[in-house]
């Protein structure tokens, strides 16, 4: 296991500085520049993880955002990170991981007992095994599926991490730094366009990293250094590396996840974790690149087998020999690269080419370096349980159907090389109808639905020069359109190995007697034969196939499998590839934390709050707060050792003896002026608002056109042109809106303008039977008597030098009056009420007495007017008129409301005065009846009665009108409880409204 | 997200709009007698055609005004956008 498998030079890691790091539980030592994967091959730790479904050993197989096999668990700065790919996680000092998917340990897995029992889990599975029988599915089946199930365990603690959301617009966007990404980028950068470059890994410069080519008179990879660091300088350019654009969506908005501090040991104070971007580009280029395909043989998910283009790259970048006996498994000339390669540090591999024959200047060139390749051989199986140890590879015909002269070799890796795959998914999810080139045998995009393009081998363009051709072009054309400006780069002269035709093998055939399992996909346990096995049993469509077996799914998103899945399926049916057709790509491309998706948005954060201009008082004076929608409101003022039933019941007997105030800054106000004022509230409300003098308000009632109530408020006249209307806290901006329609799309011909100022005036509603003690002191040059300030009266006055508007309105059922002043003195004019109302008494009232008082009075609010009720139903049938047109009225006349036992709002009383009913409780005439209880309504709201000392709640129920009297039964089977009660008005204090009137 | 230009604000983001339904729904006039079959039109019946739609939208979070937005409802495509007095 510590046999060190680290060149002794080479690759881009900085060999200065080393780095310690523990994977489960073991130290081990890497280079600044590693990842976690290239760290741990370089320590020749092959065996990571256990496979979803059968728990087979897992290794490595990519180097990137491919990588199906290699999810760790991490644990970071004390939080747990789940779900991240060893391929891309950077090293970084103390750093530790684990693996995942297995019990009690890698080495001894108890879940591998699945592999040798998987005649049980076949394709679709789930579906066939857990059917029956159906008790069985929660008691046996799922928790077991659960415990197996699942890439690591997320943490169950509140996430401490930061996470940021940016938005940023840009001329073009362009997705992927590897040749076409540089080359567009710079071409449009130079035309002054405004961009945006993102790469997904920590480096720049893709497939220029590894490749061996030259581009002017430089190596790719000094010229992608010198293409980045020019970009960089540049005030138009934007360019960000580990940042991988993962979504694309209507109107060229796209979404990019940066991974800010994930390669750091801990993150900054005050610097998120990661960032998400939400960018709208006018143009998209996207130079994705393209990702090597698999070749299908016997036990292919063994560890150590793995791409030949991953084998490159650990080899190039991070100087880690993946094997130091390869087998090099190829149908095209890329697995000559990786076989040079190897052969250039003192490795020697064989080659084992599926073609006839072939020749290229890169196949002269590993002749010439003497290295054993054999043409139209394969490997048959991978031997080895924990690790490649040795491969059985065979001559195949040429009609690639029998397969003779078997051996065993021995070997410690297998790299494999199926030709190339584009990256076509960002395409895709822009609604691009992709096409199938045949020459490639994949599918690259076509026709554009939105302002995109796809360059480079995302397209299927496998030569340096022509990619960086038309890339230049592209970046300037593109960029010309947007900024009418021209400046002319030259296009660089290229100096690349021609390839060789590539050959459509893919799959090797199973020797006679074998029955080796032959992965299609690896990270989801797909085999070949599970898709035969679905095909059989009459599976077609692709989208079917793909969810029955899985194929294609969870986080890789069948980056690696998709296609020979596709040809699998095309084999047996007799079908071409392009009539299967390839499933939906869509978003993400790579796994986002819900972290990064959720923001700064969590917890408090997750909406705004709003606090009155007095919330400092309500605080100092122990305010207990409930949310009101956005708003903070005092729910009740704590003394000693009350609990909220304690404080609510003082502070409303309070009122109902003495006086009260009750913070109201919270409830809509809506301004309206303008010469047709009056006439737009008579066709909003339902009651009559044409002679409504001047000075006065009215209560009033308003319906959605379906004849549902929609709100209700007072609205005052305060001069001829002049209205203030007031809304519920909870419909302030559903009834602007509403206002709003109608003004500028049904009734334009009316002169009148609306315009919400429920933030301008902060509210005190003064109530009780000594309230107008309190407001002639606030107001001692006024007259406020019953005729100087009648019910429903409004006048203006000057408290101590400030602005108010004092409006004789009651919601309590008390005398009552509410004072507006301007925000600002909002806290003046309430420490003013305080100190006056001492002497009589006075408290501050929460939201919880608010609703003691409106409920026994039998006033309506928000729990009554829930979307489903018309006016009949809350007794407000008086506030309709007859003579004239409004909103919602001929809806009124329909048949279920005018029934003659139509719902309506009653008062419930418990037969033993003490029992409180559970709001929501259902009204029944007999507790017992057979299930499901013909209901005759609900309990709409509770309360304890201060005035009778017993609990009272209203109740909206079937023919109300006639229930008077009746003995029924509230039932709440959530609580298990039936209690026996009385219905009575829903008038229970003060019937006939005198005290509003005293 | 879609990128909705309002004929007052310019480009704005979808976030800033509320939608208002079809626009091309009359509300019958005040006063008028109006048949059963035709309210309920009104109230409850809409086309959700596939393909141009002409609907509302307010822009709740900029000018509040009201406007008519030609969309297409299957990619989204936005043809044309109009005051709330204009017509196509
Ligand atoms: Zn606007």
């Amino acid at each position: 296991m510590s046999e060190n498998f680290r060149l002794e030079k080479g690759g881009l890691i900085n060999r200065n500085k080393k780095i310690s790091f523990t994977f489960n539980g073991k130290k081990y030592f890497g280079y600044e520049g590693d990842t976690l994967a290239s760290a741990l091959l370089a320590n020749g730790v092959h065996l990571v993880g256990r496979s979803f479904k059968y728990h087979r050993p897992r290794g490595f197989f990519g180097a990137g955002v491919d990588e199906p096999y290699a999810i760790v668990q991490m644990n970071r700065n004390n939080e747990v990170d789940p779900n991240v790919r060893a391929t891309e996680q950077e090293l970084f000092e103390g750093l530790e991981a684990k693996s995942v998917n297995c019990w009690p340990n890698v080495n001894f897995d108890i879940g591998a007992i699945n592999n040798f029992l998987n005649k049980f889990f076949p394709a679709g599975f789930y579906y066939k095994t857990f059917m029956w029988p159906k008790s069985f599915w929660y008691k046996i089946y799922e928790p077991i599926i659960r415990k197996a199930a699942g890439f690591g365990a997320a943490s169950i603690k509140h996430d401490k991490e930061r996470y940021e959301h940016k938005y940023e617009y840009c001329d073009l966007l362009i997705a992927g730094t590897g040749p076409s990404g540089l080359a567009s980028a710079y071409a449009a950068a130079k035309n002054g366009a405004k961009i945006i470059l993102a790469e997904d890994k920590s480096r720049y410069g893709g497939s220029l990293l590894t490749s061996e080519v030259t581009i002017g008179n430089q190596s790719g990879q000094d010229w992608a250094e010198q293409i980045i660091s020019e970009l960089k300088s540049m005030p138009n350019v934007i360019v960000k590396n580990r940042s991988q654009v993962f979504g694309y969506y209507d109107h060229n908005m796209l979404v990019m996840s940066e991974r800010v501090s994930d390669h750091l040991p801990k993150t900054d104070k005050y610097t998120p974790k990661q960032r998400l971007w939400y960018i709208r580009a006018k143009e998209v280029v996207i130079s994705s690149g393209s990702i090597e395909r698999p070749l299908v043989f016997g036990n292919n998910d063994t560890p150590g087998v793995m791409l030949s283009s991953a084998a490159k790259e650990y080899l190039k970048v991070y100087g880690v020999l993946v094997g130091k006996k390869p087998i090099i498994f190829t149908n095209n000339d890329s697995g000559y690269e990786t076989a040079i390669e190897f052969k250039k540090n003192g490795v020697d591999p064989i080659v084992l080419d599926t073609r006839k024959d072939a020749n290229s200047e890169i196949i002269k060139e590993a002749k010439e370096l003497n290295i054993n390749i054999k043409f139209s051989y394969v490997v048959v199986a991978a031997k080895g349980y924990k690790k490649v140890n040795s491969a059985d590879i065979a001559k195949i015909s040429d009609d690639k159907k029998v397969i003779s002269n078997i051996e065993n070799i021995k070997c410690d890796c297998i790299c494999v090389s199926g030709f190339w795959t584009p990256t076509i998914h960002l395409a895709s999810q822009s609604g691009n109808k992709t096409k199938f080139n045949e020459e490639i045998d994949a599918f690259v995009p076509s026709h554009s639905k939105q302002k995109e393009v796809t360059l480079g081998s995302a397209n299927g363009v496998f030569t340096l020069e022509e990619t960086l051709k038309t890339s230049f072009e592209k970046g300037s054309e593109l960029s010309k359109q947007i900024t009418n400006k021209e400046n002319k780069v030259p296009i660089p002269t290229v100096v690349e190995k021609k390839s060789s035709k590539y050959d459509k093998f893919w799959c090797v055939p199973l020797p006679e007697g074998k029955n080796y399992k032959r992965f299609l996909d690896f990270q989801n346990d797909v085999a070949v034969a599970d898709i035969q096995l679905a095909l059989r049993e009459g599976y077609r469509s692709i989208e079917h196939v793909k969810r029955y077996t899985t194929l294609g799914m969870a986080t890789d998103q069948g980056k690696t499998s998709n296609l020979n899945g596709l040809q699998l399926v095309s084999e047996v049916e007799n079908k071409v590839v392009p009539q299967v057709g390839h499933t939906t790509f869509r978003p993400p491309y790579t796994p986002v934390s819900i972290g990064a998706i959720v923001g700064r948005e969590v917890g408090k954060h997750a909406k705004p709050t709003r606090k009155s201009p007095m919330h400092h008082w309500h605080e100092k004076n122990n305010a207990v707060f409930v949310d009101a929608g956005v708003w903070l409101r005092p729910r009740y003022y704590k003394q000693g050792n009350e609990n909220l039933f304690e404080a609510s019941k003082r502070e409303a007997k309070n009122v109902r003896q003495n006086v009260g105030v009750c913070d109201v800054t919270t409830l809509g106000k809506i301004d309206i002026k303008g010469p047709d004022a009056a006439e737009f509230l008579n066709r909003v409300y339902t009651n009559s608002w044409l002679k409504l003098p001047v000075g006065k308000a009215r209560y009033g009632v308003m319906l959605r056109e379906d004849g549902i109530v929609m709100d209700d408020g007072t609205t005052t006249r305060i001069s001829e042109n002049h209205y203030h209307m007031t809304t519920t806290t909870a419909q302030a901006a559903n009834v602007l809106s509403h206002l709003e329609y109608y003004l500028q799309l049904v009734w334009p011909e009316l002169n009148v303008n609306v315009v919400s100022s429920t933030e301008q005036w902060a509210g005190a509603a003064i109530a009780g039977p000594k309230s107008r003690d309190v407001l002639q002191k606030l107001f001692p040059d006024l007259d406020v008597s019953n005729e100087g300030l009648p019910f429903m009266g409004y006048m203006e006055g000057n408290l101590f030098g400030v602005y108010a508007k004092i409006f004789r309105i009651s919601f309590s059922g008390e005398l009552a009056y509410e004072v507006n002043v301007e925000s600002d003195h909002g806290n003046f004019m309430w420490e003013k009420i305080m100190e006056i109302g001492k002497e009589f008494n006075i408290q501050a009232y929460g939201t919880e007495a608010l609703s003691t008082l409106r409920i026994e009075m039998g006033h309506v609010a928000g729990s009554e007017l829930d979307g489903r009720t018309i006016p009949y139903d809350n007794s407000l049938e008086g506030l309709v008129s007859k003579k004239k047109d409004f909103i919602g009225k001929r809806s009124l006349g329909k048949k279920a409301y005018v029934a003659a036992n139509r719902q309506k709002i009653v008062g419930v009383v418990p037969l033993d005065k003490k029992t409180s009913i559970p709001e929501g409780s259902y009204i029944v005439k007999d507790p017992k009846a057979k299930l499901p209880n013909p209901k005759l309504g609900h309990v709409s709201a509770s309360c304890w009665s201060v005035e009778y000392d017993n609990p009272f709640s209203l109740a909206i129920i079937k023919d109300g009108k006639n229930m008077i009297g009746q003995k029924l039964y509230a039932l709440s089977p959530l609580r298990n409880k039936s209690i026996p009660v009385e219905i009575v008005s829903s008038h229970y204090v003060d019937p006939k409204g005198e005290r509003v009137r005293s | 997200m879609l990128y909705i230009k309002c004929p007052h604000c310019g480009l704005r983001p979808q976030t800033e709009f509320s939608y208002g339904g079809d626009a091309t729904v009359k509300r019958p006039e005040l006063n008028k007698e109006v048949s059963d079959q035709e309210w309920d039109n009104f109230v409850y019946l809409r086309k959700s055609p596939r393909g141009k739609h002409l609907e509302l939208w307010q822009h709740i979070s900029g000018c509040r005004q009201w406007i008519k937005v030609e969309r297409d409802t299957l990619t989204h495509e936005i043809f044309t956008t109009l005051k709330a007095n204009e017509n196509l």
